[in-house]
């Protein structure tokens, strides 16, 4: 961290504390790994003085699997139940990023149907993630009940992957090559239906939590994370939209058919407090919720022929030698796999690049100089999965 | 009918001095342990409907049963005391917390015949006693020997402390347009029907009315978010923030002790509730002025009253997001106590002239 | 910044929008609950589900390819080769079975549910059920044995299989010891029958 250009806030410039002349101790305090709401084993040894943080160290590893180990006994399209499972919470992406890095490395074409396809399902995978991270956060805040509608509408959503792939939280469907299964003739209605009611929803949870003066007071100019700094530490997805920054994957390194789309790009713009503050992050979730659906719409709309989804999967996965470093945009940020093969049946080395990981290392910047429940608030907003964290 | 009814009539008839001062005392408390088992399952299902859930079902009937079941989990569980703790103060401080609400039911007027205790200092009572509660709780974060308790009871006991005092400003308006600091005077002045109660101005000519009309709702808004801070319910509940603080000042507790905590903020809850009933919505009066009138359906029109707002507090806690401790200061110093001493000036003005 | 006007639109926006968040968890309240009451109502899988694993024995010619295909090594197969007068039957695809499947193991508990043992099944006889109500007291209940036969007959037929290949093993070795003294032809074939 030492040779990132950042101003630390001096905790003794602040104006709480400089008037203080009472010699006081600082106290030491572990949040975690069993904490309700660190989102997941993450053990944070916060260094408080009275209720102000002055420093923040993340210990992790308490949900290490080994998934880069793994990936070096297994086949290739063995490997996709182990990413499914890195991210719980958005296991289309992981799917969808291992599976465009080895076509890449292989030079395989999928037809356009199964682009399609995929794109629906990364897209509702989306929507699925950022209603969790909005309720867990409404959570994290103090209200309880958009947690429990925005986990009526995630209802919807896996009841739809359920019809299509068999499992609702780790799918193992999108594959080197195609897909699994093809979408079953109930799906184009049914997840219709979906995206007018989650219109409702989206109005729903915006009037009961985002414009309720208490979460504003909670949220706004908490957490404040400069563009520079945001560039400078690596951040992505909503974390780096939140700051300003206008930088999506999916418009700017596009993949798959994301080009054939019109959606907008969210950006932080300070609504209630400055840019780059928690709320815009939340905000900024709730407004790509919006667009997924948009891009759901359009995308249904123009779904092309069927083709057979399995046809340009290969009966043996031959793979040159060489590396590749494919990345997606995931509901968290940037999601990279890089692949070394050296022509054998199994990949060399599989190194990921988790977009919960390099987000989380942001929090020590951002989180000094606040008081402990705005530490949770800030947690909140960098909405990680500790499974993508410590893989 | 005066409040003293009920215990005249029971020493008429056992001769005797001190059963019927047992039973007037202890009448409280068991409505208190049936209460408390109506809001539990009340909390459970309002809370459940709000989240398009359906609450407990199995317990008995739709799980009516299911308060039954939590407390009698609670009476089986094992009462563990941490080592490191300070005895006597861990051992005390829930029974200190439970007095501190149940005595302030000595002073609600349940009904126009049975008052806890025929004080002439009510209201003032009332305000005075909760705060013993405060000493509770203290004594519980600091005895538990745990940071996050140690943390929450702070929190707590300088919320309830600040936010008396736009509580006791709000009373006085009250006070100073009955005249009287007795809760059963005030329920009686507002007698004859709907339009007589505080809220809509009071049983006064119509220009008197007509100005006391805004003040008066004012005041209510801010008596009821004061209650809200001083029972730690959301969105004050910083200190039992489950979120942060795992449970706040009452982490370290388990089993009876836990249960005597969760009682005394039951108890507490509907204090406050009947306060705000009796200041503003007529107290064991009938809106339909004697029709259904009288001593004994007075009960339950109190009753009734102050469900209401406990429900209110429920629907409150369900709906909103927690404040941080310092912005729920800035709310009681900036926001509520400015309002009130406005309200004070003009409440005082009005009763001056008028 | 702190103006009088923004300190009286900040206390009535905070009153407003807490009365139109109540407004909208007290029209739940009278709105339709999503709650299943399982056990007495349970929610009908759809027919992809990928639940428990059953195998058909009748139709597994023992090839292997699902314990290949399995990304956590859950599945343990043996088989014995039949001997040639015996008759295993047929799959329900019509091929011939050749091998007796003595052993064919699936730990569920390690299982990952991930259906990659379904695919390459050429007579389709692994599947994924939609049962997902099979907890265990024990763990080891959890490993699941499908074969059909009788513990003795695997045993026989693992038996006369390895009497088999031994038999065939000696008879190879004896067939390579009586190479040499048949009469040596040249010597680039002499040196091909070393390097064999």
């Amino acid at each position: 961290m030492s040779n990132i250009p950042v101003d630390f806030i001096d905790v003794k410039k602040i104006p709480q504390v400089e008037t203080q002349r009472l010699r006081t101790d600082e106290m030491v305090l572990n949040v975690g790994p069993q904490h309700p709401s660190t989102h997941g084993v993450l053990r944070l040894e916060v260094v408080l003085d009275g209720e102000i943080v002055v420093d923040v160290v993340p210990h992790l590893g308490y949900l290490h699997r080994c998934f880069e180990k793994h990936t070096e006994s297994m086949s290739y399209p063995q490997v996709i139940p182990y990413t499914d499972r890195m991210d719980y919470l958005a296991s289309m992406g992981n799917n969808f990023g291992y599976a465009l890095t080895v076509e890449r490395l292989c030079n395989i074409q999928v037809s356009e149907y199964v682009e399609y396809i995929r794109v629906i399902m990364a897209e509702l995978q989306r929507v699925a993630s950022h209603l969790v991270a909005v309720g867990t956060y409404g959570l994290d805040i103090g209200a309880f009940t958009p947690f429990l509608y925005c986990f009526r509408d995630r209802e919807l959503i896996l009841e739809l992957f359920e019809m299509t792939c068999g499992a609702r939280l780790l799918y193992n469907y999108i594959w080197i090559g195609g897909l699994s299964h093809d979408i079953p003739n109930e799906f184009v209605p049914k997840c219709r239906e979906f995206i007018k009611k989650s219109r409702e929803t989206h109005k729903e949870i915006n009037n009961l939590l985002t414009y309720n003066k208490i979460f504003i007071e909670r949220t706004a100019n908490i957490g404040i994370l400069p563009a520079d700094v945001a560039i400078n530490a690596g951040a992505s997805g909503p974390m780096l939209r939140g700051s300003g920054v206008k930088w999506d994957l999916r418009r700017d390194d596009p993949y798959s058919v994301y080009n054939k789309f019109e959606f907008d790009i969210p950006v932080g713009k300070g609504w209630y407090g400055t840019v780059g503050d928690c709320f815009d992050r939340h905000f900024i979730r709730m407004l790509e919720w919006e667009q997924s659906l948009n891009i759901l719409d359009q995308a249904l709309d123009s779904l092309p022929e069927r083709t057979d989804v399995q046809a340009a999967i290969p009966k043996r996965i031959k793979t040159p030698v060489g590396e590749v470093y494919s990345r997606i945009e995931n509901p968290r940020g940037e999601l990279g796999y890089y692949i070394i093969s050296n022509g054998g049946a199994n990949p060399f080395r599989c190194k990921v690049r988790s977009p919960a990981f390099v987000n989380l290392s942001i929090l020590p910047i951002i989180s000094k100089g606040y008081m402990v429940a705005d530490l949770i608030a800030i947690l909140g907003s960098t909405d990680i999965v500790l499974g993508e964290v410590d893989r | 009918m005066t409040p003293n009814f009920l215990q005249d009539w029971l020493t008429k008839l056992l001769g005797n001095d001190a059963i019927p001062i047992v039973v007037v005392c202890a009448l409280p408390l068991v409505f208190i342990l049936v209460y408390a088992l109506i809001a539990i399952l009340g909390e459970m299902k309002i809370s459940a409907w709000m989240q398009d859930r359906v609450g407990p079902m199995r317990t008995g009937w739709k799980g009516t049963f299911q308060p039954f079941a939590d407390i009698l989990k609670l009476m089986q569980k094992e009462d563990t005391t941490p080592s490191a703790v300070d005895k006597f103060l861990y051992n005390m401080a829930p029974y200190i917390v439970f007095i501190g609400a149940y005595a302030a039911f000595a002073a609600l007027p349940f009904s126009s015949a049975y008052m806890g205790a025929t004080l002439n200092v009510g209201i003032f009572y009332i305000v005075a006693i909760s705060s013993l509660a405060v000493v509770g709780i203290l004594m519980a974060g600091w005895a538990s020997n745990n940071k996050y308790s140690l943390y929450g009871a702070i929190r707590s006991v300088s919320q309830i402390i600040s936010y008396e005092i736009p509580a006791g400003l709000a009373i006085l308006c009250v006070v100073m347009i009955a005249g009287t600091l007795d809760l059963n005077q005030i329920s009686a002045i507002q007698s004859g029907g709907i339009q007589n109660w505080f809220i809509f101005g009071g049983p006064f000519p119509m220009e008197k009315r007509l100005l006391l009309l805004p003040v008066m709702i004012v005041l209510f808004i801010i008596y009821y978010i004061t209650s809200l801070a001083e029972t730690n319910r959301t969105p004050f509940d910083i200190a039992e923030g489950e979120s942060e603080l795992v449970a706040g000042y009452h982490t370290e507790y388990s089993a009876m002790k836990f249960a005597i905590f969760f009682l005394a903020e039951y108890a507490n809850m509907f204090a406050v509730s009947a306060v705000a009933a009796t200041l503003f919505f007529g107290g064991w009066q009938s809106p339909f002025g004697e029709v259904l009138g009288g001593p004994v359906w007075g009960i339950m029109w109190f009753v009734l009253k102050s469900f209401f707002f406990v429900f209110v507090q429920i629907w409150l806690r369900w709906s909103l997001p927690r404040l941080r401790v310092d912005q729920l200061m800035s709310v009681c110093w900036k926001f509520l106590l400015p309002f009130t001493l406005v309200c004070v000036v003009a409440t005082a003005l009005i009763v001056l002239n008028f | 910044m702190s103006s009088p006007g923004k300190y009286f639109k900040d206390a009535w926006s905070g009153v407003w929008t807490v009365l139109i968040g109540m407004r909208i968890t007290i029209s739940h309240v009278f709105g339709k609950k999503v709650t299943r009451q399982y056990p007495l109502e349970r929610y009908q899988l759809p027919e992809r589900a990928r639940n428990r694993l059953y195998v058909n024995m009748d139709d597994c010619i023992g090839c292997d390819q699902c314990a290949r295909a399995c990304p956590v090594n859950c599945i343990a197969i043996e088989t014995a080769k039949a001997m040639p007068g015996e008759d295993l039957g047929v799959t329900s695809g019509g091929k011939k079975k050749a091998l007796w499947v003595t052993k064919f193991d699936i730990d569920i508990a390690k299982c990952c549910y991930c259906s990659l043992c379904v695919w390459p099944c050429p007579t389709e006889c692994i599947k994924m059920t939609d049962v997902y109500e099979f907890s265990e007291n024990n763990r080891n209940n959890l490993v699941y044995n499908y074969i059909t036969l009788t513990p003795e007959e695997a045993v026989l037929h693992k038996e006369n299989a390895d009497k088999a290949a031994a038999e065939a093993a000696a008879k190879k070795a004896a067939a390579a010891a009586a190479k040499p003294a048949a009469p040596k032809p040249a010597a680039p074939a002499a040196g091909a029958a070393e390097t064999k």
